[in-house]
Formats: structure tokens, C-alpha cells, sequence
């Protein structure tokens, strides 16, 4: 015979007590209602106050402007954007900017500071002292000067197109940026993208595979020439099959530039570089603290296991030092993320530049617009903090933490 | 930059703009004690800061007549500097009170921008300024160039337009300020450096060699330059208005800054309705009677302004042309003071 638990009586009353008035109960319910309503006013406050005065002025509002035609060029557009689109569009283009420039950033930094909190805690005297002078260094200096600099140093070193440095006839550099072959697809081209898919695929089962078989039978699998096959193999027998996937469009100098090719700007590098660099200084330390948090009895732990070092780290303390590293690793990204913005001081086309410069004057709609801005950033760093915040679940959890 | 606009924008949306809105911009900046003025972030020849800081300039000088007619005291002025991309943002809030900052007057800026246009101080063009080395002879050469530009200006659009009609393709890098724009072109970024006539002529002298560079001949817009104010206070509008007008009307009657006593003295009808000897125009301003006098006397008549800061009495040396005198074969003309 079994005895059912008897269910308490729902005591909502009770619950919305505990929740929004805590220990003062009924008390706390009240304060937090006035204040909402406080805030509730200001809110209303401030938006009336604001369309009063604008109407006052015969300041055009709303978010008409959207629709109109923009009138100006970008010298970037991951999409297709001429002067004749709307402001929409340079709203579109100028958030892309800003994307590619923060994930690029976000990448290098992480890779840059890994192995610069590598150095530093290398055995190595020479390692380690170059380690803390870059961090020392980097992270002691205004970034905004960073990015002139790198700006300046970069054109200052190259040469102007007519005299551009050439590697082979196909690559040019010069203080027009980086042009390379375009690739332009023909007849093989979705057959090798097809099979280069598969390929990923594949590789990827393989090795989810293999792991399962050195977890749960202990057995050791050698993937790697399978995985080169699937990856390489494939691809290459549907070109002999197919034919070419896609021919080179080579850049030619014509007039003043390059015709032809893909070019990747002056202004991107430059803010690549110096936002990579900087927040790399700062996710040295972090991962540096990160690993000095692990015991130090792992890294011994491991070495009498016969383990290399790089193996101890890759394996043992490393995965354990991510619970540390993950949450100031996030701040660091969406400090990233952030100072893109300065961007409009070299020229780099972002949506601070285009969007709230060029359109802000343009149009006048400044609060629109502004509002418009920061609420792109916002989003942007929730979303970060929220891919982030599960990888750090995932991390914590995989340790059984 | 991003801010200062920001800040700007908050402080529109919070409702510090209900002073402007009492449209009593005179009697605030009399109680203030000095005028807040918009200019450049250095312009030479327009408005830019020397050494010790005091700003010179057309512009500066319109800023500093209006501070004699107000206070009899031309150094009256706080000279707030603006980028393009901030300047409006800067007038919409109240921060100045006149904005007198090389800004070309269009339809939408006068209508949904929330300001005025009170007249011209200079007509100009945009130009292209490329290095000499370049052997290019004509703006219509430059298909496939890089062209630097300063963000938010009109130029910016003219430019799109100028090539999309002549079906040619460039590259556009936009910078935030003036100088940023100059130090590129300097550094080779782009081969063309592009904004105002005047712009070119006082950026060429920032350039380290300023005879490697030329100003090739075309001129693709018409920019018509100068001061803007608020919607919404008329009075305020007719003071800065009418000081423009009257250092024309200066001008054309002869009357100078060395001059100006003597001249008052004059029995010539027009002469002392202008200098306010007779009738009250001045006070129907919210001025005083002398007002003309006062500013004459400070700065001069526009004729002497442009000598001094871009005309042949300058390192610019800019031909008089559509700026001379109505009667002289230009465009500059006051209505009658009556």
C-alpha cells in the first residue's frame, strides 16, 4: 500500500509576499509598487517631455526616416548597398561592420591571450618576461591610441597602389589594403561544396565515435587518415568528376586602384589588430589567474602519470581553469564588442559611424537614432553573455560541479 | 565623439530644451552675460583657435558682432567647437545659440532639422584637392579613386551624386573630424581629399607641402555657408539675421571700422538710419540704437571680415568673386535697413 504525499495548499497570497516584499512581507510589497510606479512616471515624464519639445521646435520624429534614401556610399558592405538605398539598409550594413569587426576581434584576442598567459607561466625565463612586458605594455595604453596607431603605422609602412608590394602577381598590398583573387564559381561549384559538407559531417561523427569508444571501452582509435580522406579525399574526386569548383578572378591595376579581386581594408585591419591585441593583454591575466586556480597538485598529478606538460594543461587543468576564466572572459568580449565604436576615428565604416554619424547629421533624428544604436548594443552583449553563460553551464557541468 | 552626442541627445530627451522653447533666447543670453556660439574644431580662415587659444575667423567674426550689438563687448562669446556630425544636435539642446560653423544651407535642414538659416556668409562650392604628382587636370578623371571625406557633411552626398551622374566608380573613407580627414589624405590613404572650395584652400595650408597639392577646377554644388538658430524664437532669428545684413549694408554705404564716427556725424538720410542717429531700428530689434555702430566698430564691415580672415589680407588669399558686393558683380546683398 502505497501513501500519497497529501499536496500543500497553493498559497499564492503567501508566495507573491515572499517574492516581491521578502522579509518586510505586506510592507515590501507596497515600497516595491511605489517604486515601479515611481519609475513608471519618470519614464512617462521624460518621453512627453521630449515629444513636447520637439514638437515645439518642428523636429521631425518617429522612424519614418528609415524609408529614405540615404544619398551617401560606404566604402565596405558585406551587402550589396549603393547611395540610392534607404537608411535602413546603412543601418544593416554598418551593424554587419561592426559584426565581422567584434567576431574577427573576439577570435584573435581569445588565441592571442591564451598563448600569452601561456608564456607567461612558461618555465622559460625569456617566455615569461616577454609575456608580462606585452601585457604590461598593451593593456597600460588608451586604446583609442592604439588604433591611431596602428592605423597610421600601417599606412605610413605601405606603399600607394601604382608601387604596390606584389607576392606572385596574385596578392597586392598597398594603402588601399589587402587584394586578393576573387574566387567566381563555375559548373563544380555546388558538387564540391556538397561534398566538402558531407565531409564535415563525417569528420565530426568520427571523432564523437571515437571518443565514446575511449570512454566507455577504453579502446583507442586512430581517425586521423580517415578524417584527412573525408576532408581532402572527397572534395578533390568530385573536381575530377565535376571539373574546376571555381576559377581565380585576378586584381589588375587600373587608373587609380585595383579592378578585380576582393579587398579587405586598411581601416579593418587596423582596428582588428589593435582591438585583438588590447583585450588580448586582459585575457592573458584572466586565463593566467584561471590556470593559478587549478591546484597545483594536478599539474603534478599529471606529470607522474607520464603526461607532457602541454598534454597536463590541454587535458587536465585547462578544462577545470574555463569555470574561473568563462565569466571575465565574457566582459572581456563585450568590452571588445564596445570599443569597435571607436572605429569612427579612423574611417572604418561600423554603426556608430554610419548609422549614428553619417545618418545622425543627415537626417537630425538624433534621439531615434541613438536609441536605435544602443539598443543594437545591448543586444549584442546579451546574446554574448548568454552563449556565454551556457558554455560556462556546459564547462560546470561536465566537471560534475 | 559618440558622447557627446549621446549626452546631447539625453539632455534633448530630458527636457532641457524647455528654455529654448520659451523662445526667449535674447534675455537668456543677456542674463548669461555672454553668447554661446558654435564653431568649427579649426577651420583656418573660418574659425580656429590660435596658440593662446582665441579664435579667429568669418565665422568667429559673425559670432563676435553679434556679442558688440548685445553687450558693446565683442569678447563676449564662448566659442563652443562642433563637429559635423554634433553640431545640430549641439543647437537643437540649447548648448549654443547660434551656430556659425561653415554649415551649407539646405531644405532639410531648415525644415526637419528644427532650425533656421538666418543667410549666407559665403558662397562656395565643393571642390577635390589631389597631389600634383597625381598629373590629373579635371574631377572627372578621377574614376576608380579613393576619396576621403568628413562624416555627416553635405559634401558627402554631392559626392555620391557627382559620380553616380558621371557613371564612375570610387571609394569613400569617412572620418569623424576635419583633421582625421587631412592627416589621411596626408598619409596616402586616399588620392583625393574632398569637401568646400574654402575648406581646400585653408586645408592646404595644414598640409606639409602645400604646393604639392592642387585644387582642381570644378565645382560640383552649390554651398551656400552660414549661421543657423533655433525654431521657434523670431526675435532671436532677426538679431542674427539683421547682423549679417548690416555688415553688408556697412559695407556698401562705406562705412568701416576706422571710419565709423565720422560717418555717423554725416547728414545722409540713409546713413543715419542705418547708424541709428535716426529712428529706432536697433531697439525694435531688442537692441540698442547704436547697435550697427557697435559692431561696426568691433569687427568691421564684411568687406574688411573677409579681407582679413580669407580675402587678400589673409595667408588665403580667396578671391572675392560671387562673395563681392551686389553691385560689384557678386551675389552679396542686404535688404534695406528702413
Amino acid at each position: 500500500m502505497s501513501t500519497e504525499a497529501r499536496k500543500p495548499p497553493v498559497q499564492i497570497a503567501l508566495k507573491v509576499r515572499r517574492v516581491l516584499g521578502g522579509k518586510a512581507g505586506w510592507n515590501g510589497v507596497a515600497v516595491q509598487f511605489a517604486f515601479a510606479a515611481i519609475l513608471g512616471w519618470i519614464g512617462y515624464e521624460i518621453v512627453s517631455n521630449a515629444r513636447a519639445n520637439l514638437e515645439n521646435q518642428h523636429i521631425a520624429a518617429g522612424f519614418g526616416f528609415l524609408r529614405n534614401n540615404a544619398g551617401f556610399d560606404v566604402n565596405q558592405t558585406l551587402i550589396s548597398y549603393t547611395g540610392s538605398d534607404t537608411f535602413l539598409r546603412v543601418f544593416v550594413v554598418g551593424l554587419l561592420n561592426t559584426l565581422v569587426v567584434s567576431v574577427v576581434g573576439i577570435v584573435f584576442a581569445t588565441v592571442i591571450g591564451f598563448i600569452v598567459a601561456l608564456c607567461r607561466l612558461s618555465p622559460n625565463w625569456l617566455l615569461s618576461r616577454v609575456g608580462e612586458i606585452y601585457v604590461e605594455i598593451i593593456r597600460n595604453l588608451p586604446v583609442l591610441f592604439q588604433i591611431l596607431f596602428w592605423y597610421l603605422a600601417v599606412l605610413a609602412a605601405l606603399p600607394n597602389p601604382r608601387q604596390s608590394i606584389s607576392l606572385l602577381g596574385i596578392v597586392f598590398i598597398s594603402n588601399r589594403g589587402l587584394v586578393i583573387p576573387r574566387p567566381i564559381g563555375e559548373s563544380g561549384f555546388e558538387p564540391f561544396l556538397a561534398a566538402l559538407a558531407v565531409g564535415i559531417v563525417g569528420a565530426l561523427a568520427l571523432r564523437i565515435y571515437a571518443r565514446r569508444a575511449l570512454f566507455q571501452r577504453g579502446q583507442m582509435i586512430r581517425i586521423w587518415p580517415y578524417v584527412l580522406g573525408l576532408l581532402f579525399g572527397l572534395p578533390l574526386v568530385t573536381m575530377l568528376v565535376f571539373g574546376l569548383p571555381f576559377t581565380f578572378e585576378l586584381p589588375q591595376l587600373k587608373g587609380f586602384n585595383f579592378a578585380g579581386g576582393s579587398r579587405i581594408i586598411p581601416e579593418f585591419v587596423a582596428l582588428t589588430v589593435a582591438l585583438s591585441t588590447y583585450t588580448a593583454a586582459f585575457i592573458a591575466e584572466i586565463v593566467r589567474a584561471g590556470i593559478l586556480s587549478v591546484h597545483k597538485g594536478q599539474m603534478e598529478a599529471g606529470s607522474s602519470l607520464g603526461l607532457s606538460r602541454g598534454a597536463t594543461l590541454r587535458l587536465i587543468v585547462v578544462p577545470q581553469a574555463m569555470r574561473v576564466i568563462v565569466p571575465p572572459l565574457t566582459n572581456q568580449y563585450l568590452n571588445l564588442t564596445k570599443n569597435s565604436s571607436l572605429a569612427v576615428a579612423i574611417g572604418y565604416p561600423d554603426l556608430v559611424s554610419v548609422f549614428a554619424g553619417t545618418s545622425l547629421s543627415q537626417t537630425g533624428q538624433a534621439i531615434e537614432i541613438i536609441a536605435m544604436t544602443m539598443g543594437v548594443y545591448l543586444l549584442i552583449s546579451l546574446v554574448t553573455s548568454a552563449v556565454m553563460s551556457v558554455y560556462g553551464w556546459r564547462v560546470s557541468r561536465s566537471l560534475g560541479a | 565623439m559618440k558622447r557627446v552626442t549621446l549626452a546631447l541627445s539625453l539632455a534633448l530627451a530630458a527636457g532641457l530644451t524647455a528654455q529654448a522653447a520659451d523662445a526667449q533666447t535674447l534675455k537668456t543670453v543677456k542674463d548669461r552675460g555672454v553668447l554661446s556660439c558654435g564653431v568649427s574644431q579649426g577651420l583656418p580662415g573660418f574659425s580656429s583657435p590660435d596658440d593662446k587659444g582665441n579664435w579667429t575667423g568669418l565665422d568667429v567674426d559673425v559670432c563676435r558682432a553679434i556679442a558688440a550689438a548685445i553687450f558693446d563687448d565683442p569678447t563676449k562669446v564662448k566659442y563652443v567647437p562642433t563637429s559635423a556630425k554634433d553640431r545640430f544636435t549641439a543647437l537643437q539642446s540649447g548648448e549654443i545659440d547660434v551656430l556659425s560653423r561653415n554649415t551649407t544651407w539646405t531644405i532639410s535642414r531648415d525644415t526637419s532639422l528644427g532650425a533656421n538659416f538666418t543667410g549666407v556668409t559665403y558662397y562656395d562650392g565643393q571642390g577635390f584637392m589631389v597631389k600634383k604628382s597625381l598629373k590629373v587636370n579635371s574631377a572627372l578623371e578621377l574614376n576608380s579613386a579613393s576619396v576621403c571625406v568628413q562624416t555627416g557633411t553635405t559634401t558627402e552626398q554631392n559626392l555620391a551624386d557627382y559620380f553616380k551622374a558621371n557613371n564612375m566608380k570610387y571609394e569613400v573613407i569617412a572620418f569623424g573630424t576635419n583633421d582625421e580627414t587631412v592627416k589621411a589624405y596626408e598619409a596616402g590613404r586616399c588620392d583625393v581629399f574632398t569637401t568646400d572650395q574654402s575648406g581646400l584652400y585653408a586645408n592646404r595650408l595644414k598640409l606639409a607641402n602645400p604646393n604639392e597639392h592642387m585644387v582642381l577646377p570644378e565645382i560640383i554644388s552649390k554651398e551656400p555657408l552660414g549661421p543657423m538658430v533655433r525654431h521657434g524664437d523670431d526675435q532671436w532669428f532677426d538679431i542674427v539675421k539683421w547682423t549679417l545684413f548690416a555688415m553688408v549694408t556697412a559695407e556698401e554705404l562705406g562705412v568701416t571700422s576706422k571710419n565709423v564716427d565720422e560717418k555717423a556725424k554725416l547728414e545722409n538720410p540713409e546713413l543715419k538710419r542705418v547708424l541709428g542717429t535716426d529712428g529706432n531700428y536697433g531697439e525694435q530689434l531688442g537692441l540698442t540704437k547704436d547697435w550697427v555702430i557697435r559692431m561696426v566698430k568691433a569687427v568691421g564691415n564684411y568687406g574688411e571680415v573677409f579681407d582679413r580672415n580669407v580675402g587678400a589680407g589673409s595667408p588665403l588669399g580667396i578671391n572675392r568673386g560671387l562673395n563681392n558686393l551686389w553691385n560689384k558683380g557678386g551675389l552679396q546683398f542686404a535688404p534695406p535697413i528702413r
